[in-house]
Formats: C-alpha cells, structure tokens, sequence
C-alpha cells in the first residue's frame, strides 16, 4: 500500500464491503475496499455518512483499525444500543454494500516509527482500535521501540482482538500487554482488575522518568482519568496524546 | 461527561480550512493558554459544535453548517502561522 | 446526492399527527441531550433568579422563594433546531407572566442569560401571554442538570435553543441583541412553523 500522503482534499468516497467479521458480541470489524484510499497512518481515522432513501443523513468517525500496511481497509465498531448509526453498521450491513466515507483523517493522533518511544498505550472499551492500527504498523516496519498496552475493558468477553494482542505479547520483541477487566472477571483470572488508577499504573506504565510517548484512547471520563493521574506522578503533559471517544448524534 | 476533543473535528475543520488541523497551535483569547486544536474540549451535541479552552473552559472556535455551508468563528482563538489568518467567520469551503 | 445506504432509516418515529411537527423536523421519543459546554452545578443555595436591565427597578428571587411562587404544569410540543422533535412533554414552572407582573418596563426585547455564559434573545411578546415559563420540573421530577436544572426557560412555540438550560436571569433591553447560536447565525426569532433555523430564513 503506498505510504500515506496528507491529502489536499477530503472528498467522500464509496468502500465496498468485502467483510464482516464479529469480534465480540457487540462489536464487528468492517473490512473494506473504498474506491480510491490514498494510504493511512496509524491512529487516524475516517468519517462514514449513512443516507436514508428520504435524504436523511447520519454521520459518525470511527477510527482506522488496520495498519497502514495491510490488505484492506478495516473499521472495527461497537454497537451501542441507543445508537443510531452503530446498530446498522454491526447488524443489517452485509458484504456487498456500499458504504460512504471519508478519510483518513487525524495528524495529532498518530504514530509513525520516527516518532520513537518507549510508548504507552491506554485504551479503555473500544479505545483500543486504534491501538491495533499502531501494533500492527510497529510489526510491519520491524521497529523495536519498547511498548507497553494497558487495556481496560468491562469483562473478558468485552475484550477486543484478544488473540492478536495475547500474540503481539508473545512475540518476544518489546510488546507488553496488560488487561485489566472492570466489571467481572473469570475466577481463575490473572490480569488486573477494577479500574485504572495509579497503582495500577504505576505498576504496569513506563516510569515518568523513561519519557514515553503516550497515547489514551476511549471515552471522555476514561481518558481524562487516566492522563490527570499520569501528569499528576509525573509524566510530561507534553508527551501525552489524547482521543476521546463518545456520542456524537443526537 | 459530554466534551470530545478536536479529533472528532478534524473532518468539519479540514472541510473548511483545506488542510489537517488538529496539530494546529493556538492560543486562547480568553487566558491566554496555548495549545494544540485536538486538546481543545469539543461539544458536539448541539446546533452547533463549540471548542473550549481546556484550562479556562471560554469558547475558542464556534463550527455551525448554515444551509449547509459549514462555517467557522475562531475569535476566541489564535491560530500561530500558517494558519493565523485571524478571526475568520463564514470561511468558505475550499472549492 | 449521496448514494442511498441500503437498508438505512435513521432512529426517526413515525409521524402519526403530521400538523404537529413542523416542517423538517423526525420525531424522537427519547430527549437528545444538547449542550454547548460543561454543565454548571450551582447549589440551591447560590441559586436566584434576577429580571434587570430595563426596568424601574431589579427583582430577584433566592430558589426557596422562587419555587413558592404560583406555578403552573403544562404539555407542550418542543422543537429543536437540530431537527428533533418531541411531542408532549410535561413541566412544571413559574410562568414568565408572573415573574414580569413584578417590574414596570418598556422593553420591548429581552436577553436570557444562564450559568455558564449562554444568552438568547427573545422579544417580550414572545414570552408573555403564557407563552413562556421558568421551568423546575420536567415529567413529574426535577429537572436534571443535563437537561438545564436546577431550571431553565421554557418557550415551546420556538426553536429550543431559545429555551435556556440553567437559566438566572432575564436582562430586559430596548434593541434585540443576539445571543449565543444568534451570534453564529442562527435566526433572531426562532419559529419553527416558518422554519426560521438562520439569519436571513
């Protein structure tokens, strides 16, 4: 795939639907081929525009879960049951469809290999997609900068691309996962448990002093908790990257 | 909690300004803090999206779609170069 | 055009009663939280409603006082610019009638001021008559701070973006000043029937 260009325009553009793949029983990763993608960094993101027959439009950003490198264009969401446009992109799209979009979009939110590290990585719920993108670019370049993921998720069910992540932990080369589960956790259950907060992150992060890069990822209450108690142990504001994640419709 | 950030923007803000803004620097009007555009407090659910300072909470940057035209107000804040091109109200789409 | 997304409807309800809803507006049947910042939390006991500006002289009421006032409950149809709408939503409030009867005035315009810094403007006769009220209840309870409480405006026969959350006062004025969204563009007078959504609607 070509090495993503910042494009001069943002137009909208159709992406087949090649895919569908469940990932947990609310959230389903879209596979796509749009008409004309220019290429992405890792943790951009892109716009989708849902139209109904009689003109009314929805739209939401959703962010960008494969890597720059891989195949296809991926979009991993989460259904929420008020929702409007996540219950008809997890549950009446299907392959074959059309689905308008736009991006990629985002260049405060990324990471690419000259940016080094060590980098943490806090994702809450559905805040680790974008994390996946940046593992999953991190791998295809053969970087070696050292990386430590903190995933907080309701239960082990909730838990997206489990697999993969337990496998980028396995693979030996400076990626280190951890999951703690919120709500309810298997007896026998290992990782951490309750909320994220400063033992937790004090144990599992990089030290202030080891200057990470680090990017938080989920809703707005998860992502204002978790970089107040860094910068308050320490770490660089600076150094902190933040998206937030929530209800945008109305 | 109901604030995003400048990242749930970024697509109504390149419409407007032709390029990615959310690394843009700026400073706010109101207490003079500066900051990058994706940290600035974004409230999205209303006729209207409203960007506030994140350390002062005063209105920064006002995006409405009027007719359809999206439209932007930056009086509360102060974008540094290339894009200090001031307060600019009913910015027209790049075509 | 966009290309139509198969199988796409959007969450509208249908439309049962068309003359209720006015023109380019879904009805919801839940209540789309709006808001342009964060939600103030003033104690009761900071609390007070004022009406100044152009007036003989300034009235204010502490909350314990406000809520003895007459109040009133109504079911009205409410609007929003956005282009939801909600049918039959009950409050309970101090009609703007009653809190007016105390101050002499000439004003023929008024700015609604809230916590938090939000203003709209509205034209005196667009707020009497029983047109309007200083809302504290909402479906039998008290209002949520998310939806304006401890009480905000309650003018259903506009835009509700006219009806300001967390209000504290009317500021009475000779010319009709803009407020927030008014400054941005939105239309001074708000009537949904006309579909006055912009300036020059």
């Amino acid at each position: 795939m070509a090495r993503a260009a910042l494009p001069r325009r943002l137009n909208w553009q159709l992406a087949k639907v090649v895919e569908l793949v469940e990932e947990t029983a609310r959230t389903t990763s879209i596979v796509l081929e749009p008409a004309d993608w220019p290429g992405h960094q890792a943790g951009q993101h892109v716009d989708v525009r849902l139209t109904a027959p009689d003109g009314y439009q929805a739209q939401r950003s959703y962010s960008i879960a494969s890597g720059p490198e891989d195949r296809h264009l991926v979009l991993t969401v989460e259904r929420l049951d008020d929702g409007e446009v996540s219950p008809y992109l997890v549950g009446e799209l299907r392959a074959g469809d059309e689905l308008e979009l736009r991006g990629p979009i985002g260049g405060y939110f990324v990471w690419q290999q000259s940016l080094a590290g060590p980098l943490l990585l806090v994702a809450g719920g559905s805040g680790i997609v974008p994390f996946r993108s940046i593992l999953r670019h991190r791998a295809a370049v053969g970087s070696d900068v050292a990386v430590r993921l903190l995933y907080s998720a309701r239960a082990l069910d909730d838990v997206i691309y489990r697999e993969e992540l337990d496998a980028f932990g396995a693979a030996g080369d400076g990626v280190d996962i951890s999951l703690t589960l919120t709500r309810e956790w298997p007896e026998d259950w290992s990782g951490h448990r309750g909320r994220i907060d400063g033992e937790l992150l004090e144990k599992v992060a990089w030290p202030a002093g080891d200057l990470p890069l680090t990017y938080i990822c989920g809703p707005s209450g998860f992502v204002e908790s978790a970089a107040g108690t860094l910068v308050s142990s320490g770490h660089d504001p600076s150094r902190i990257r933040t998206e937030r994640f929530g209800p945008t419709g109305q | 909690m109901y604030a995003l950030d400048g990242n749930a923007i970024a697509g109504e803000l390149f419409e407007v300004f032709g390029d990615e803004m959310t690394t843009a620097v700026g400073t706010c009007a109101h207490c003079g803090a500066s900051g990058v555009v994706a940290e600035l407090r974004v409230y999205m659910r209303a006729p209207g999206a409203v960007a506030r300072c994140p350390h002062c909470d005063g209105v920064t940057m006002v995006l409405v779609s009027v007719r359809g035209i999206p439209r932007i107000d930056l009086a509360g804040f102060r974008l540094a170069p290339p894009h200090d091109h001031g307060p600019i109200a009913d910015r027209r789409p790049v075509p | 055009m966009s290309p139509v997304s198969r199988g796409f409807l959007g969450r509208r309800r249908p439309v049962a009663d068309p003359s209720r809803v006015p023109p380019g507006q879904y009805l919801t049947s839940d209540f789309p939280v709006l808001s342009a910042g964060p939600t103030p939390h003033t104690p009761l006991d900071e609390w007070s409603f004022t009406i100044h500006g152009e007036v003989d002289h300034a009235v204010s009421w502490p909350w314990e006082e406000f809520v003895d006032l007459p109040s009133e409950t109504v079911t009205v149809d409410i609007h929003c610019v956005t282009k939801w709408s909600k049918l039959d939503t009950t409050w309970k409030g101090v009609s703007v009638d009653t809190l007016l009867q105390e101050v002499d005035t000439s004003a023929e315009y008024l700015t609604a001021w809230s916590d938090g810094g939000y203003t709209t403007n509205l034209a005196l006769e667009d707020v009497t008559d029983g047109k309007a009220w200083i809302a504290y209840e909402y479906g039998g309870d008290a209002l949520e701070p998310e939806h304006g409480g401890p009480a905000r405006l309650l003018v259903p026969h506009l835009y509700f973006w006219k009806s300001a959350k967390w209000v504290r006062g009317l500021t009475l004025t000779a010319n009709d000043e803009p407020g927030f969204w008014e400054n941005y563009g939105y239309h001074n007078h708000g009537d949904p029937w006309l579909e006055q959504r912009y300036q020059g609607d």
